[in-house]
């Protein structure tokens, strides 16, 4: 009888954020569909409300579905039967509810047969979805790949494949190789174009996330004896044609019910996406970056879950003839849980903010012509989501790994045994600072916008909020950590050596990312003092964070570096 | 072929978790201290329902309540899970109703909607946990019933196959319908609301509701289904005589929370010597009776 939405207030207050007026606004072209579909929205508060409506549905069936058989699906995980991936009973159950309540498809647009809601609700979704089980927001969060579909395949492709994603079937995006990881433009894996114009697959994937599943995206590479990047396609594979089988399936640390699997294509027929050769430079780019949000709400969900679990423990267990949370040591860790959790969803929710106003400029682009005032906020806004979802993935990945680290402590001996759910949630939280690109390939998507201004013109602005008299002081210690920041930025790109200024860029980049993380949380507390509590335990970590970065800097010659670098031998 | 379903659902104040102002002095429910929810057999058997449409296309499920205005909320939860319609059975006639005025009540609106093939309930209701409803309305309407169900395997030829949950284990039984089919809570849970349905579905309304606001009165006109239907003790050629207090012969002493404190079994042979002896004995000691 759990409900992760209404018990979640944080939520409700980034549903009702200002801008959101303007994106819905957007997204539903001024209401255009109101009398056209029966579920569609009159007006913004129409829209708002139906939002908030169906969260309370995923928070449902999240409480009271897929949390309850997270436990048993972690047991007993999918196996492989026939070539054929089979999900554990409780994934089953979990897709059943997901489907029968149509939360497929959510960001689709409804004539496809979507809910046509804006990112930001949909990333809402994924929270909650993650906070009950890490490891079916995969499957269930694969949805987006029909983001990609729909925003580079043809209109028939469109029709084909999206109503059948919102009806319940999964997708799957299969970019990994062997010898393709973080290095994509290594992929290998073959696309031969028949005489009849069609084309098949041939070769091998690794580490496909819900590899068997019914509509596949597949990068593979069209254009016979070129080595690089520019040489690979994107490609639909059905499911339903044969010609994929699954070989194996991953023995993994966390997110079990997740199935990872080895793919085999032999001759498997596909169909090209888009223009060839713009697979990885084009259209992996923007799936990736779909995808590093949906990692950042599944980082924000765990943090959430880790949160929770650590406070009913600190406030149940007793030790010296009191509740552990009474001692300051357990009651500081739950604070700076509590304030990163908060931190990080301020940031994913700001990012899916800027995804929604460029992604729904960029779609109203296809049917007319923008202004130049549109083009210009469109513009603007694809820069800072671009600039924000490196910043939200990297960092609430790398906050939700010390949440768990954190929860586990709090429950001490016991956190250790596989009793809690704390466990699971630790090794669930250690691949999200792992795949869709790791931190430190965040930390590179990331610095341009720190040595291009990106973060401190947005902080410049962030500073001019009023705030009341109570949160001064702490605006003040943000613009102080600001001229820290600034002149690090300064002092590292002074020097013209890029071994070093590779060196530095997490240290800048996390800089920014507590600076902006604090501007955000002193916005929201604004609007809701439930913030403040976060807002103050979060900057004064983050001042000393800032400030520790800054000392390392400040204090480093750029000759050292030659202490940390390896040679070949 | 496709089936008329009806589900019999009831708006009960959550008593799962029952805190101390509960009941009121008169030992009537508190319903402002307990929150309002579709009663949970209810919903075991509204799945039910929603499985022989799934099994059966064309069928139709109506959800009929009987309750004040605000019970429209169970014909809406019954919406966003997949029912056709619903209607809402109220009339300060019929408050005060016991088991017996209720079944009065539902089998005269069941009359009235006419077409059925299947009415199904659930066991029992959380508040009242009686279990004599469902069994009360076949008797009324002159229908066989089917209790404890657990799963209803089809409806074909004239005769439904369910499988029952009784005590020794299950046993599965044929009926001729239409009939009466109270359904258990061990049966499969009941679906979640659809986003589509809840988002189509969510400014439904009974008239009185509507009457309440003009904006939704101009809504509700363009939109048929938004409609609910309200029916009171005339509209279902209801004998007042037999409704509401007036035709409820049980009488509420008190309501208490009772727990549990025997700690040993007692084994009862099973003769009738016996347990006449032992029922002698509940009745003594005002366990029964």
């Amino acid at each position: 009888m759990a409900n992760f939405y209404t018990d979640n207030n944080a939520l409700k207050h980034y549903l009702s954020h200002p801008l959101m007026e303007k994106i819905v606004e957007l997204k539903e072209r001024n209401y255009a569909d109101a009398d056209k579909y029966d579920y569609a929205p009159q007006n913004y508060n129409d829209a708002v409300d139906s939002y908030d409506k169906v969260l309370e549905i995923v928070g449902e069936i999240c409480g009271d579905v897929v949390a309850e058989n997270a436990e048993d699906v972690d047991h007993q995980g999918p196996h492989v039967e026939n070539n054929r991936v089979v999900y554990a009973d409780g994934t089953k159950r979990n897709l059943d509810a997901c489907r029968k309540a149509g939360l497929m498809g959510m960001a689709m647009p409804r004539r496809l047969g979507g809910l046509n809601f804006p990112i930001t609700p949909y990333i809402m979704a994924a929270d909650i979805v993650s906070r009950a089980d890490a490891g079916f927001e995969n499957l269930w969060g694969l949805q987006d790949c029909a983001e990609t579909i729909y925003e580079f395949a043809s209109d028939e492709q469109k029709e084909k494949y999206i109503p059948r994603v919102c009806a319940g079937e999964t997708m799957s995006m299969d970019l990994t190789e062997p010898d393709a990881g973080s290095d994509l433009q290594s992929v290998m894996l073959k696309a031969t174009q028949k005489e009849d114009g069609s084309w098949v697959l041939n070769g091998v994937k690794r580490f496909i996330t819900n590899g068997d599943s019914d509509i596949h995206l597949v990068l593979a590479r069209s254009e016979e004896g070129s080595r690089d990047g520019r040489g690979l396609s994107m490609f639909i594979y059905d499911k339903r044609n044969g010609g994929v089988n699954v070989r194996r399936i991953e023995n993994k640390m966390g997110i079990k019910g997740s199935p990872t699997c080895e793919l085999v294509y032999k001759d498997a027929p596909a169909e090209l996406v888009g223009s060839r050769r713009m697979g990885l430079i084009k259209y992996v780019m923007a799936l990736m970056n779909g995808a590093r949000l949906g990692i950042a709400a599944q980082s924000v969900g765990l943090s959430e879950a880790a949160y929770r679990e650590a406070l009913a423990y600190a406030k149940d267990r007793l030790q010296f003839g009191k509740p552990i949370i009474e001692f300051a040591a357990v009651a500081e860790m739950l604070s700076v849980m509590k304030a990163k959790t908060d931190a990080s969803r301020a940031l994913l929710y700001a990012c899916a903010r800027f995804v929604d106003m460029y992604k729904v400029y960029d779609d109203i682009a296809k049917e007319r012509a923008l202004t130049l005032d549109e083009k210009k906020e469109a513009k603007q806004y694809s820069r800072l989501a671009d600039a924000f979802t490196p910043l939200a993935k990297g960092l609430s990945s790398e906050f939700c790994n010390q949440n768990t680290y954190d929860c586990i402590q709090i429950h001490g001996g016991s956190g250790f045994m596989k009793d809690y759910a704390c466990e699971r949630l630790y090794r669930d939280a250690r691949i999200t600072s792992i795949y869709e690109g790791t931190t430190q390939l965040q930390v590179v998507a990331a610095i341009r916008h720190v040595t291009t201004g990106t973060y401190l013109n947005w902080i410049k602005e962030a500073e001019q909020q009023e705030v009341c008299a109570e949160d001064e002081a702490v605006k003040n210690v943000l613009v102080f950590m600001t001229q820290q920041y600034a002149n690090a930025v300064e002092m590292v790109t002074g020097v013209k050596d890029s071994n070093f200024q590779d060196f530095m860029a997490r240290r800048l980049v996390e800089m920014a990312g507590h600076i902006i993380m604090g501007y955000l949380l002193l916005e929201d507390t604004q609007r809701n003092a439930d913030f403040r509590r976060s807002l103050h335990v979060y900057v004064k970590y983050a001042q000393a964070e800032v400030a520790k970065h800054a000392d390392f800097i400040g204090n480093f010659r750029p000759e050292q570096i030659e202490n940390y670098l390896y040679k070949e031998n | 072929m496709s089936l008329n379903i009806i589900v019999l659902a009831k708006q009960v104040p959550d008593t799962r978790n029952v805190g101390k102002d509960a009941m009121k002095a008169d030992g009537t429910v508190n319903r402002a201290a307990l929150p309002a929810i579709f009663n949970p057999e209810d919903l075991n058997a509204l799945e039910q329902a929603l499985k022989l449409k799934d099994m059966y296309p064309g069928s139709k499920v109506t959800v009929l309540t009987m309750g004040p205005a605000r019970a429209a909320e169970i014909i809406r939860e019954g919406l966003y899970r997949g029912a056709d319609g619903g209607v809402v059975l109220s009339d300060r006639a019929f408050a005060g109703s016991d088991t017996l005025a209720t079944s009065y009540a539902l089998s005269a609106a069941i009359r009235k909607i006419g077409d059925y093939d299947i009415i199904i309930g659930g066991r029992q209701a959380i508040d009242g946990d009686t279990a004599q409803v469902g069994p009360q309305v076949a008797e009324k309407l002159g229908l066989p019933q089917v209790t404890y169900a657990e799963e209803i395997i089809s409806a074909e030829d004239g005769k439904v196959t369910v499988k029952r949950r009784i005590e020794s284990g299950v046993e599965t039984v044929k009926a001729p319908y239409p009939v009466v089919i109270t359904v258990n809570g061990s049966a499969d849970v009941c679906r979640p609301r659809n986003a589509k349905a809840l988002m189509k579905y969510k400014y439904a309304a009974v008239p009185s509701e509507i009457a309440k606001d003009e904006a939704r009165k101009e809504f509700a006109e363009k939109r048929p289904y938004l409609n609910i239907g309200e029916w009171n003790a005339a509209t279902v050629e209801a004998d007042l005589e037999q409704c509401g207090l007036a035709g409820s012969p049980t009488k509420v002493k008190q309501i208490e929370n009772v727990v549990f404190t025997a700690k040993d079994a007692r084994r009862i042979e099973n003769n009738d010597a016996e347990l006449e002896d032992f029922v002698k004995e509940l009745i003594a000691n005002h366990t029964i009776g």
